[in-house]
């Protein structure tokens, strides 16, 4: 039922499409693991638009080191972030 | 192109971590947005909500504070559903005395 599986390499589309969008943008195009799979929930971006009667989609939490996603990163080397990401926002490394 | 909601990442000043209460019209805000997504009348959703704040102008967005936000986002919804017209809204708002100082 899911694409990709927990400890799976995974990149964030560098979509950009118009309306209501959870996937932030500083994450986009930027690669994390699969943390945990958090199980199936309808899509926002159609909820957004009262749309209530879509299909679910499977909803992944997404570790990625802080220095992958900010080039001045100061931080520890070892800091992550975490960020849920819906499925048709993945794509395989 | 990032929207104006999406701050990640951007420097945001300072933060107030002092607690503050709530004003009373900041309340009523909460409480017409609970009570227009309750199980009777089903006419938001938080994700709509969130659309309507996200399409503020970013000028907007910025004066308008949290729950200025969702005042505005639940009127712009409410209209856009046929719950209410601008005209009432218009009607109702000129009979509503302004305070001394224009609020």
């Amino acid at each position: 039922m899911s694409a990709f599986s927990i400890g799976e390499e995974v990149r964030i589309r560098r979509g950009d499409p118009p309306g209501h969008v959870r996937t932030p943008f500083y994450a986009r195009g930027k690669v994390g693991v699969v943390e945990r799979i958090c199980g199936q929930f309808r899509n926002p971006e159609e909820l957004a638009y009262g749309r209530y009667d879509g299909p679910a989609g499977t909803l992944y939490r997404v570790r990625f080191s802080q220095r992958a996603l900010w080039l001045d990163y100061a931080g520890q080397p070892a800091d992550t972030v975490d960020i849920e990401i819906f499925e048709h926002w993945l794509e395989p490394v | 192109m990032r929207r104006h909601h999406d701050m990640g990442g951007l420097d945001g000043g300072p933060i107030d971590g002092r607690d503050h209460d709530f004003e009373p019209w900041e309340k009523r805000v909460n409480a017409i947005m609970r009570l227009l997504g309750d199980e009777k009348r089903q006419l938001l959703r938080v994700d709509e909500l969130r659309r309507a704040i996200e399409d503020m102008a970013p000028e907007e967005y910025d004066e308008a504070g949290y729950y200025g936000r969702w005042a505005g986002a639940m009127t712009n919804l409410m209209i856009e559903k046929g719950v209410v017209t601008i005209d009432e809204l218009r009607a109702k708002l000129d009979s509503v005395p302004l305070k001394d100082d224009g609020q």
